[in-house]
């Protein structure tokens, strides 16, 4: 069965993919620590964690596509998933601090002295252990889209209504973990990270495994939504997109698929939080900021809507530009820029890089099939095309 | 009439007053010789003589007494001449209030002991409650009431007598009360009354005077006490509803004016417009150049410079839209979801654009003088910019009401909205229809920008701030129906100000979204919902 799901998913584009970034995976990590520092092919340490976080926000569009490309569903909240699921690793990687902390308090975090807590929360309790982390960081993200998404499909909430409630669902986050006394550092979030599973998060070592695990993941969660969205399932969620009262009317349960697909969407979301945030060091709620959300969506709009490829392509590219242009002197144009990206995108390209180049090989395709039929139909030899 | 024959009567008479006090100094008279006793350098002398000053009602006694309380009186006692050291150095004859080069050679500072210095601070307290200022006597009265010193009593007493000014008379006789009841030896009967008095203010500080009162109290009074502050408390309990109830109103019209664009452009239209918010941004930053140009041009017109800036935030706010509509949203109907990610990309080059023009600062714009300062109204203040909103949002909302029920371009908005090809077919140019709604829509959020000037920071993120809030107030109050978005304007603002009391201003407002994403689920069209096929559309 599985050798099965495997070769049905895999179509051309796919296989690159998957063989790239394995490639990068395996190559950015040993070039990095094996070569000599100063070398023109080592890849120095910045990058490698630069990179890291490239791949992350590729399995947050991933996950958007997921349900903006196969299923119609647009939220303008999924900023909210990753964060959570980066939360959850942070109060790990707080609870790892232990008594090295500014306060050298061995069971509460340095915020927690400052701000007068006389106990450890009970929603920090279990955080010191890897595994009950690691499963929060799934469960969490899962457990509030599966409440947010029984709540709103049941309901029939669709289209731009359900764009804007998760818009203020992340809004209501955002407030929500700014307070001093949610118990989450407020404004200053969580940083100031040491260790992960015993090896020091600064480590060349950590940051190569760390950016390996990533690559890993992202190849994890493409396969996965290439088995959602070529299986049987897949077929529907694509006929809910397309015509959700038809789809209904046929018998599906329309509520259930989108349930299942925007909670396995979560998740996704919720573990690339998790990996983005030892990578880069910090989390706060500015990442539950609405603007964050909708940024990602472009992402998957500029690479290409429903092509899962394209989701993480346009990941990589426009956070590739942002870093040109926020680290040089054309700083102050980068908003012109990514609005302009929005607008042209949406106008010009609605089906983003990947979309446009598939549209433009299969009309050569079927120019060449054109071409070659009538060349032998000329010819006299083609078979007569069946009957319709 | 008669009554104002009598003001006459009675300001007559008070001039008349007042000129003789201006003249007395000219006379050697009892103030003379009462000055003069300061020079004795005798402790009683000097009582006497603060007594003596103090109700003389000489214009001069206030600075007399002060500058005997902050050290400056002096007196030479040679020639029985005393001396008042003003603030700035230059000095005064007390008697006569004639300037002197310099203190005379031999001159010494009044000395004062301990119980003099009250008997000086009394007398202050008594000046000032004898003051010809109405509104200088109720401040002295109040600060009477909040202390409740015995020694002001007969000053209270008798200014009481004196007095004409109703309110001035209300203020003397609450602090009588405050004083009688704090008073060991004062009957029950007085105090009763007293009660009744204080009660009868019925504010914060009334109930702290009440709370204060010992336990030593004649039962009768104590239950007295007990039952005015148990009124107080209700009727205190009355006004903080009126209180939020009022902030909840004025948040609604700021939640109104900043949506009642977007009804006109995702309600009617159904076009998803983020760069809503950066319409009323444009509109308070185009006040904010109108009053730039009216300050260094023409100053005298500033009272006017908001009357100016609406019409011109509407041309320039609409006009932006209708190039919006034009050059992007056109290309978008019938895909919401790509419109919503244009616009919000609109609404980044915007925000980045003023960013850029004006500076990533917030920009100063000021309140004309009919729209600063408060009032009270029972026990709650009401700000004139508030105030003005409010009304400025309803008239808003009715001007857009009947234009869309009474005028032809309203006519063909409602043909257009409700069957777009059927009004094509019947001859109404449905894009031009279009452009020009949504210039409308967005005109409308540019005077909204103007009203929120007034009370909000204008930078580039002023629009960002509102956009959420508006979009909340368009579903929860059902999309395509002006009176829905009225409704839940008013019921957001009130609900939120209700609950931020109670749960804190950031809970309150994480409470209400909240509540809005569970209303949703109930209702997902919005609390007054277009019936019919339009709905699935």
């Amino acid at each position: 069965m599985t050798p099965h799901i495997l070769t049905r998913s895999l179509d051309r584009s796919a296989t690159v993919f998957l063989v790239v970034v394995a490639g990068l995976g395996v190559l950015i990590p040993l070039s990095n620590l094996l070569l000599p520092s100063g070398s023109a092919l080592q890849v120095p340490t910045y990058l490698v964690a630069l990179f890291g976080k490239y791949a992350c926000y590729a399995i947050l569009a991933l996950s958007i596509d997921l349900i903006w490309g196969y299923c119609g569903i647009l939220s303008l909240g999924h900023g909210a998933f990753f964060a959570l699921g980066g939360y959850a690793m942070g109060m790990y990687l707080m609870r790892q601090i232990g008594s090295r902390g500014v306060y050298g308090n061995p069971i509460l975090p340095d915020f927690m002295v400052f701000l007068n807590y006389p106990a450890l929360p009970w929603y920090w309790h279990g955080f010191d252990m890897f595994w009950f982390a690691a499963l929060m960081v799934v469960l969490v993200p899962g457990l509030l889209a599966f409440c947010f998404g029984w709540l709103a499909f049941r309901s029939r909430v669709t289209g731009v209504y359900l764009s804007i409630i998760t818009q203020a669902m992340t809004y209501a986050l955002l407030l929500a973990f700014f307070r001093n006394d949610f118990g989450f550092g407020g404004n200053n979030g969580l940083t100031d990270f040491k260790d992960i599973l015993g090896f020091n998060v600064q480590a060349d070592g950590t940051r190569a495994a760390l950016f390996a695990l990533s690559c890993l993941a992202l190849i994890v969660a493409f396969l996965i939504c290439r088995a959602v969205v070529t299986s049987k399932l897949g077929k529907v969620l694509i006929a809910i997109r397309d015509a959700e009262s038809r789809t209904r009317f046929l018998g599906y349960r329309v509520e259930s698929y989108k349930l299942f697909v925007f909670t396995l969407s979560a998740c996704m979301a919720g573990v690339a939080g998790a990996l983005y945030v030892p990578q880069v060091g910090i989390i706060n709620p500015s990442e539950y900021a609405p603007g964050n959300s909708i940024e990602a969506v472009i992402w998957v709009a500029v690479g290409g809507r429903g092509t899962l490829v394209g989701a993480a392509l346009g990941a990589v590219v426009v956070n590739y530009a942002k870093t040109y242009f926020t680290s040089g002197p054309l700083a102050p144009y980068w908003l012109f820029m990514l609005g302009a990206l929005f607008i042209l995108v949406t106008l010009l390209l609605p089906k983003g890089i990947v979309g446009t180049f598939n549209a433009w090989r299969e009309s050569r395709k079927a120019t060449e099939k054109a071409n070659a039929e009538s060349a032998a139909l000329e010819d006299g030899v083609g078979e007569p095309k069946p009957a319709e | 009439m008669s009554a104002n024959f009598l003001d006459r009567l009675r300001a007559l008479l008070l001039a008349i007053s007042l000129a003789v006090a201006f003249a007395a100094p000219a006379l050697a008279g009892p103030f003379e010789d009462a000055v003069a006793k300061f020079a004795n350098d005798d402790f009683s002398d000097t009582d006497e003589a603060i007594g003596a000053v103090a109700t003389s009602g000489n214009p001069l006694a206030f600075p007399i007494i002060s500058a005997l309380q902050d050290g400056r009186l002096s007196a030479d006692p040679d020639t029985k001449k005393v001396f008042i050291t003003q603030a700035d150095g230059r000095v005064i004859d007390a008697a006569t209030g004639a300037a002197v080069d310099k203190l005379p050679d031999n001159a010494a500072a009044v000395r004062l002991n301990n119980r003099l210095r009250r008997a000086v601070e009394a007398a202050l307290g008594g000046l000032t409650l004898l003051s010809p200022d109405p509104a200088k006597r109720i401040a002295a009265a109040q600060s009477v009431f909040k202390s409740h010193e015995e020694s002001a009593l007969p000053v209270i007493d008798g200014a009481l007598a004196k007095e004409t000014n109703k309110s001035v008379k209300a203020a003397f006789a609450e602090a009588r009360a405050a004083i009688l009841l704090y008073k060991s030896d004062a009957t029950e009967v007085e105090k009763l009354e007293a009660v009744a008095v204080v009660k009868a203010r019925g504010d914060q500080e009334a109930m702290a005077l009440l709370t204060g009162l010992g336990n030593d109290l004649p039962p009768n009074v104590a239950r007295a006490a007990a039952s005015a502050i148990a009124s107080i408390q209700s009727n205190l309990a009355m006004w903080s509803m009126v209180q939020n109830a009022w902030y909840g109103l004025s948040l609604g019209s700021v939640l109104l004016l900043a949506a009642i664009g977007l009804a006109i452009t995702f309600g009617v239209m159904g076009v998803i417009n983020m760069a809503h918010g950066e319409m009323v941004m444009l509109g308070a930053y185009t006040t904010f150049v109108v009053q730039e140009v009216i300050r260094s041009n023409y100053p005298g017109l500033f009272d006017y410079s908001l009357l100016i800036a609406v019409p011109l935030a509407f041309l320039v706010a609409g006009a932006v839209g209708v190039l919006i509509e034009r050059g992007i949203i056109r290309f978008l109907y019938g895909r919401p979801l790509e419109t919503l990610l244009a616009t919000w990309g609109l609404s980044l080059v915007l925000q980045q654009a003023v960013r850029t023009a004006f500076g990533p600062t917030n920009r100063e714009v000021g309140n004309p003088s009919w729209m600063s300062g408060a009032f009270e109204l029972g026990q709650i203040t009401i700000t004139y910019n508030r105030l003005w909103i409010l009304c400025f949002t309803l008239a808003v909302f009715v001007i857009l009401l009947a234009m869309l029920r009474y005028t032809a371009l309203g006519l063909e908005m409602r043909a257009v909205t409700q069957n777009r090809r059927m009004a094509a077919s019947m001859g109404i140019a449905t894009s031009r229809v279009d452009a020009l709604t949504f210039g409308l829509g967005s005109g409308i959020a540019g005077i909204a920008g103007v009203a929120l000037s007034q009370i909000d920071n204008v930078s580039p993120n002023l629009g960002q701030s509102y956009i959420i809030d508006s979009f909340m107030v368009v579903v929860f109050g059902g999309v395509g129906n002006l009176w829905g978005t009225l409704v839940g304007a008013f019921t957001l603002g009130i609900a939120n100000k209700f609950l931020e009391p109670v749960a804190g201003a950031v809970l309150g407002k994480i409470a209400i979204l909240v509540l809005i994403i569970l209303f949703i689920q109930k209702r997902p069209r919005g609390l007054f919902a277009l019936k019919g096929r339009a709905v699935e559309a």
